[in-house]
């Protein structure tokens, strides 16, 4: 479980980055997707199934589905 | 986006996470969830219904003339249950010694006001959602 | 130069944040100082005033309301200000009822 755990934290810590240092906004949005259940899944170790659920459901879902609507709308590419 | 894989396998897995929404808000004082994520996942459905059958249809489902009661609506129930601590004698949002029906532990109708303040914010969250949703989307057509 | 002086207060910030973490109690330690006499008395309590056994949501909902109520008018201002400020412009002379939310 401290295995898991550690793998866990370090690719959070790895999707961070990329979101930050990736150009293309579409796939940045597509990394913090994988960011929130990456966390949903730590809060589901941490024992408070009520965030987890929260985080899966607005993280993951609503807020990836949000940002894509606005770049429909905008530039693709980072300048 | 026009796509038949995606509108079957859409009318197929919505009444699915419909129930599951209903669930988690219905049973937000028994399971973890409550009236937040039950709310997102409820707006998620039609969300998903509006991705997959075009802005048309999805806006049927939930018009602006019905959301906008439904949004004030839900906090002015919210408040209207706090009042009744208020008229009882004790402090605003006062459950037990207010005179809610607090029923047996464990059952769907128990809890005093807590499955309806459940109640209130799982609408008040989905509605959010979809009308956030539909007013990015449908402002490219005029 | 430029990099030097950031390099210098981002090392500073982490050595000040790492050194801060080494004095912090482990987590989930019985005698933390956030677990005092209020989470003990929500735990022993709740199924008593409230006969709901989810204690979690018996805090959000019962004992913080007032919170819950802060963060549904957060909510509130949200719809409206976004409603606002991307339909309130220019109505149709028709369509008034359907596009002011």
């Amino acid at each position: 479980m401290q295995l898991l755990n550690v793998i866990l934290i370090v690719f959070l810590i790895a999707c961070a980055i990329a979101v930050e240092k990736t150009r293309d906004l579409l796939s940045a949005v597509i990394i913090f997707a994988s960011y929130s259940l990456i966390m949903a899944v730590l809060w589901l170790l941490l024992r408070s199934p009520d965030v987890a659920m929260t985080e899966a459901a607005i993280g993951a879902g609503v807020t990836t589905i949000m940002f894509i609507a606005v770049i429909s709308r905008t530039r693709r590419m980072e300048k | 986006m026009d796509d038949l894989i995606v509108r079957n396998i859409s009318r197929m897995i919505i009444p699915f996470i419909q129930l599951y929404g209903i669930f988690v808000v219905f049973h937000g004082h028994l399971s973890p969830g409550g009236g937040f994520p039950g709310g997102a996942i409820l707006g998620a459905s039609i969300i998903l219904y509006t991705l997959a059958f075009g802005s048309e249809k999805g806006h049927l489902k939930l018009p602006h003339s019905i959301a906008k009661w439904l949004e004030s609506g839900a906090v002015i129930w919210y408040i209207i249950l706090g009042l009744f601590g208020i008229f009882a004698g004790h402090v605003f949002l006062t459950n037990k010694p207010a005179g809610f029906y607090m029923g047996q532990a464990g059952d769907i109708i128990s809890g005093g006001f807590i499955p309806m303040v459940t109640l209130a914010i799982g609408i008040k969250v989905a509605s959010t959602m979809i009308t956030l949703f539909h007013t990015m989307i449908e402002e490219e057509e005029h | 130069m430029k990099k030097l002086i950031m390099f210098t207060a981002l090392g500073g910030l982490l050595f000040i944040m790492i050194s801060s973490y080494m004095q912090m109690p482990p987590m989930g330690n019985v005698d933390n100082p956030s677990y005092n006499e209020v989470a003990e008395y929500y735990l022993e309590e709740a199924l008593e005033d409230t006969h709901s056994p989810n204690a979690v949501a018996v805090i959000i909902m019962d004992y913080r309301a007032l919170d819950t109520l802060g963060e549904a008018t957060v909510l509130f201002t949200s719809i409206a200000a976004v409603l606002t400020v991307l339909v309130g412009k220019d109505p149709k002379p028709g369509e008034e009822e359907s596009h002011h939310g």
